[in-house]
């Protein structure tokens, strides 16, 4: 039993939150910021996996993001939507709901691919070096997509709405929740999974100790390369979900501001620590939507609040335990493989 | 001691956490008519925001203290709620989504640039909220959303005035173009000039063509590439703050040529900006401040009492837009308390306006929710004025 | 070929401001090792100091010196007050965290949060309204064949290389040069041999946000309009300047600085300029995959 409590309590309250929306519970607003609250801890807990477990320091997050973003808009838009480039819809509309993960994911898997430009530096380049190379990377995805004016460039990229409407159409139940909170809790599996494997503890060898790791018959080449390309593929499924959520996609949505969000997110939660990552990008998530009526000052509260928390707290919420960490009695109730 | 201290912290932080999810939300009262502004408050342009924001404000108190605003014989109060969207496209979504659901407001004003303006019409077009964007060029932000209208003209509509308006005027053959890549406003005027400059002159005879980041404080590479082409003007349909540096950098580097301008650098800002540097170029606008008359008048007159500055464009559309829904509200005939009834009547009754005569000339809106305007060019005087020089009507 | 004079002319002056702004970088970071993220900003605040003085304090609205006395007052005034920003924020922010022995990283958050206050309270106190930057010089064109310049662009980069000759003789000739070293070779070796460690990292803030008013002040004249976003994106890609050419080293942020501004600005003249950004950026992520430490970077041998 308690091998799955855990499972069955996160499976029950996803299903709470998709028949509240369904019944008209939360509006949507409520909805909406539930939704940027799962791709928020998407992009906060993968970038954790790099930032925390291994110790690198990427800040080019939001570039995965974009790639995974505009790949899968144009995947499921070719599909499934009339376009103005891309002509008329290749599939019959009923065939959405299916196919819609598997855009999500080739968005997630160029991005992977898009995370091998910052991992083969990575073999040879550290620290504050590999900063750059993920901000010139955030960067270059940037300025590559607005030279491309076949996704409309500087415009951005439209039409992912109508795939939603497509899904919609099959079955009228809130899709794009579904699809994100399952999203939130595949990384969120695969992650666990990742980091309690054995390749998991290379990667925390890394962090400790790159040299050390190496003599230890860690191959800490192959362990960065499927450590980056997995941070990075996530990122691109939390892009993919992000643009159809919104349904337009714009190359600076996705600029270097975007990145320190999700740097934010990470230090804020606490280096390494998973639960700690997911408490942060809820919070993080809350608080930018609750300080809305300061209007100007809310850009100045903010980040006093996590200055000021900084100073309490010099590790972050969690530090780098989990939750089961700090209140050892929920080990009772649970265990999370 | 300290541990436990921590626990109850994370525990306090995750129950206010839930609280602040739960609470937020309101009505109106019975006697308001609420609109909400969707505006950059921060973020890359948070003069945008504010312009809209002091023109909204002033608009509120004219008509509140007349009484209200007269709907079928009754006065009702005007409410407006101004939700700050960052300049971030998930941020306008986020705040129009609490606009439309929180507040329950009948309108909605903004966003204004098009980054933000085509997602949030799209929400507002999913949820049945009329909103008019007062700045957004895009045509995606209207494009087969009946919900959504705009203040100000297309780039198609732009272009060509340009193009007729510089070939008259400095008898050119040539012309360079110098634009912002990371603004879709700024990239998609320069093609459409492109393209109507090389039907008109043969092609080839744009000899440069460059651009520079959002950002970017130094032009100096792109300005040695325009006058090594040696062009007859220089069309730059940028924001003013960036125009008062590149006329500088232009004539630092010896460029003593004409420029020729678009309704981005209507601002009041540019001449104190931009100084001696900037006077005697041409520009392409929604109206000429200088020598306005009638209403035009009257509203600059008073908003450059009230604030210490003349207009700028953004002002000046989101005055037009505000009174447009408060037009459509009162033709409506009457007042709906249920919100979603008021939307319907509002927006048929946007849809319906046969002439609406703004402080940015008289418009009416075409099938797509764009208005159809005149657009004049002016000229920067001596004094820093900007003087009517021509008006082109479609 | 006179196009290609006039971009190197383009080039250094634009390196001169990548050159000073990285120097402020290398400095804190070659103490400390902190990536002061809140530079970008507080070269920002430097811009608005010196607004501030040259208006308010001498210019038209204040004493009402002349344009020259401005310039020679306004200068010093400046970099006393930027520096007490920097110190500032390095009591306030920076060293408790230190004194907790917070990991590095959780620094660098705090001065990207410091930097993120810096800008929006300026936007919250002064208002979205730019400002001009008055004119304190007489400006001078020179025009040799089609190639000018003016005397401006010759004291920007008269003023980069003097205070990089300043800055590298501080650093590597002087007693608290070899202290400021000695903090980056090993921090806890160096309290005991009687370094006051606090005092030296003051001067360190002292002498980085010093100088990055001063390059406030020779940008709000070269591009007189000042805003309170203005630091950030060269903050970011002087940072970018300062880590090419190895960070903790003066001559590294010189050089790279200068790089940067050549690369950007050859890129654009060769090249379409709507890839800019694509190709300036490869170029550096090349320099940095065939010298993974910078320019002039020393890989740090681990011990096993």
């Amino acid at each position: 039993m308690r091998k799955y409590s855990l499972n069955i309590a996160f499976a029950v309250g996803c299903l709470l939150i998709v028949a509240g929306a369904q019944a008209g519970l939360f509006n949507l607003y409520v909805q909406s910021v539930i939704l940027f609250m799962g791709i928020n801890i998407i992009l906060s807990s993968s970038l954790n996996l790099v930032n925390g477990n291994m110790g690198e320091f990427s800040c080019g997050h939001a570039a995965f993001m974009c790639v995974g973003a505009y790949v899968s808009s144009i995947v499921t838009v070719l599909l499934f939507a009339q376009n103005k480039i891309l002509g008329a819809p290749l599939l019959p509309p009923d065939l959405a709901p299916f196919f819609f993960p598997i855009a999500i994911i080739v968005g997630g898997v160029v991005a992977a691919l898009v995370g091998i430009l910052v991992a083969v530096p990575s073999f040879k380049t550290r620290g504050d070096y590999l900063a750059i190379i993920t901000i010139a990377v955030n960067y270059m995805v940037i300025s590559g997509i607005e030279n491309l004016d076949i996704v409309g460039g500087p415009r951005g990229f439209m039409g992912m709405k109508q795939v939603v409407y497509a899904m919609s159409d099959v079955v009228d139940i809130p899709w794009m929740m579904i699809w994100t909170l399952l999203g939130t809790a595949f990384t969120l599996w695969i992650l666990r999974r990742y980091i309690s494997s054995t390749y998991g503890k290379g990667v925390n060898a890394i962090c400790q100790d790159e040299i050390a790791a190496e003599i230890m018959s860690v191959n800490t080449n192959k362990i960065k390369l499927v450590t980056f390309m997995l941070s990075s593929g996530l990122a691109g499924i939390a892009g993919g979900l992000f643009a159809h959520v919104i349904g337009y996609v714009n190359p600076q949505s996705f600029n270097i501001l975007k990145s320190t969000e999700c740097l934010v997110m990470v230090y804020l939660g606490g280096m390494g620590s998973l639960s700690g990552s997911v408490l942060s990008a809820v919070l993080f998530t809350l608080m930018l939507e609750a300080l809305r009526p300061l209007q100007i000052i809310k850009w100045v509260i903010i980040p006093l609040i996590l200055v000021l928390l900084m100073q309490f707290r010099p590790e972050g919420i969690m530090g780098n335990k989990e939750l089961s960490d700090v209140f050892p009695k929920l080990r009772r109730y649970f265990t999370f493989k | 001691m300290k541990r436990n201290l921590f626990k109850i912290g994370l525990t306090t932080l995750l129950m206010v956490g839930a609280f602040m999810l739960a609470g937020c939300g309101g009505g109106g009262g019975e006697d308001t008519i609420k609109i909400g502004f969707n505006i950059p408050l921060t973020g890359d342009i948070p003069k945008v925001g504010e312009a809209s924001k002091y023109a909204a404000e002033m608009l509120k108190e004219d008509v509140n203290s007349q009484g209200g605003l007269e709907v079928g014989g009754k006065k009702y109060k005007l409410e407006f709620v101004y939700e700050d969207n960052e300049s971030k496209a998930e941020s306008a979504v986020n705040a129009a989504l609490k606009l439309i659901e929180q507040d329950q407001v009948v309108a909605i004003i903004g966003p204004n640039s098009s980054k933000q303006a085509v997602p949030a019409g799209g929400t507002c077009n999913d949820n049945r909220v009329p909103m008019i964007s007062p700045w957004s060029t895009n045509p995606d932000t209207t494009k087969d959303r009946p919900w959504v209208f705009r203040a100000a003209f297309l780039d198609p509509f732009q272009g060509p005035v340009a193009v007729n308006f510089a070939t008259k005027q400095f008898d050119a053959k040539t012309a360079a173009v110098l634009f912002d890549i990371s603004n879709d406003y700024s990239k998609g005027l320069a093609e459409i000039f492109q393209s109507e400059w090389e039907k008109k002159h043969g092609s080839g005879t744009v000899v440069a063509f460059e651009s520079h980041g959002t950002k970017d404080q130094d032009f100096s590479a792109q300005l040695t590439k325009i006058i090594a082409a040696k062009p007859d003007f220089i069309f730059v349909p940028d924001n003013y703050n960036q125009v008062a540096l590149i006329i500088k950098q232009a004539h630092d580097l010896g460029w003593k040529g004409p420029f020729m301008g678009s309704d981005a650098w209507g601002s009041a800002e540019l001449m104190t900006l931009c100084g001696d540097d900037c006077k005697g170029q041409f520009f392409s606008t929604h109206y000429a401040a200088a020598g306005a008359k009638g209403d035009t008048k009257v509203f600059i007159d008073r908003y450059s009492k009230k604030y210490g500055y003349t207009p700028d464009d953004v002002a000046a559309l989101t005055w037009d837009a505000t009174r447009l829904v408060l037009q459509a509200i009162q033709e409506s005939g009457s007042y709906d308390s249920d919100v979603r009834k008021e939307r319907q009547a509002i927006r048929d009754a946007l849809g319906g306006i046969k002439e609406f005569a703004g402080v940015t000339g008289n418009m009416k809106f075409d099938a797509q929710g764009d208005p159809i305007k005149c657009a004049v060019v002016v000229r920067i005087d001596d004094q820093g004025q900007f003087v009517f020089a021509e008006s082109v009507c479609p | 070929m006179e196009a290609l004079f006039q971009n190197i002319i383009n080039a250094l002056q634009w390196g001169s401001f990548y050159a000073l702004i990285a120097l402020g970088y290398t400095l804190v970071y070659g103490v400390l090792l902190l990536i002061n993220f809140a530079h970008g900003d507080i070269f920002m605040v430097g811009a608005y100091i010196a607004f501030g003085v040259s208006v308010f304090v001498l210019g038209v609205q204040g004493l009402n010196l002349p344009g020259w006395a401005v310039l020679a007052l306004g200068v010093p005034l400046t970099m006393i007050l930027t520096a007490g920003v920097g110190v500032t924020l390095e009591r306030i922010a920076y060293r408790p965290l230190r004194r907790k022995g917070a990991h590095r990283l959780y620094v660098v958050i705090t001065a990207l949060m410091c930097g993120l206050i810096l800008e929006n309270g300026n936007l919250a106190l002064l208002g979205a309204s730019r400002k001009k930057f008055p004119e304190l010089m007489e400006k001078t064109v020179w025009t040799l064949g089609n190639v000018s310049v003016t005397n401006l662009k010759v004291l920007v980069i008269f003023a980069a290389f003097a205070v990089f000759g300043i800055l590298n003789f501080i650093v590597t000739r002087t007693r608290i040069g070899m202290a400021m070293r000695a903090i980056s070779y090993d921090k806890f070796a160096i309290p005991l041999m009687g370094i006051p460690v606090d005092n030296i990292i003051v001067f360190t803030f002292v002498l980085g946000s010093g100088f990055a008013g001063l390059a406030g002040m020779l940008f709000a004249m070269s591009y007189p309009i000042l805003e309170p976003y203005m630091g950030a994106l060269i903050g970011w890609k002087a940072f970018i300047a300062a880590v090419v050419g190895g960070i903790g080293d003066i001559r590294g942020a010189f050089v790279g600085g200068f790089l940067l501004g050549f690369i950007e600005i050859l890129v654009v003249a060769f090249f379409p300029s709507t890839l800019r950004d694509l190709i300036a950026f490869s170029i550096l992520l090349v320099i940095l995959w065939m010298k993974p430490t910078g320019l002039f970077g020393v890989a740090r041998h681990q011990k096993i």
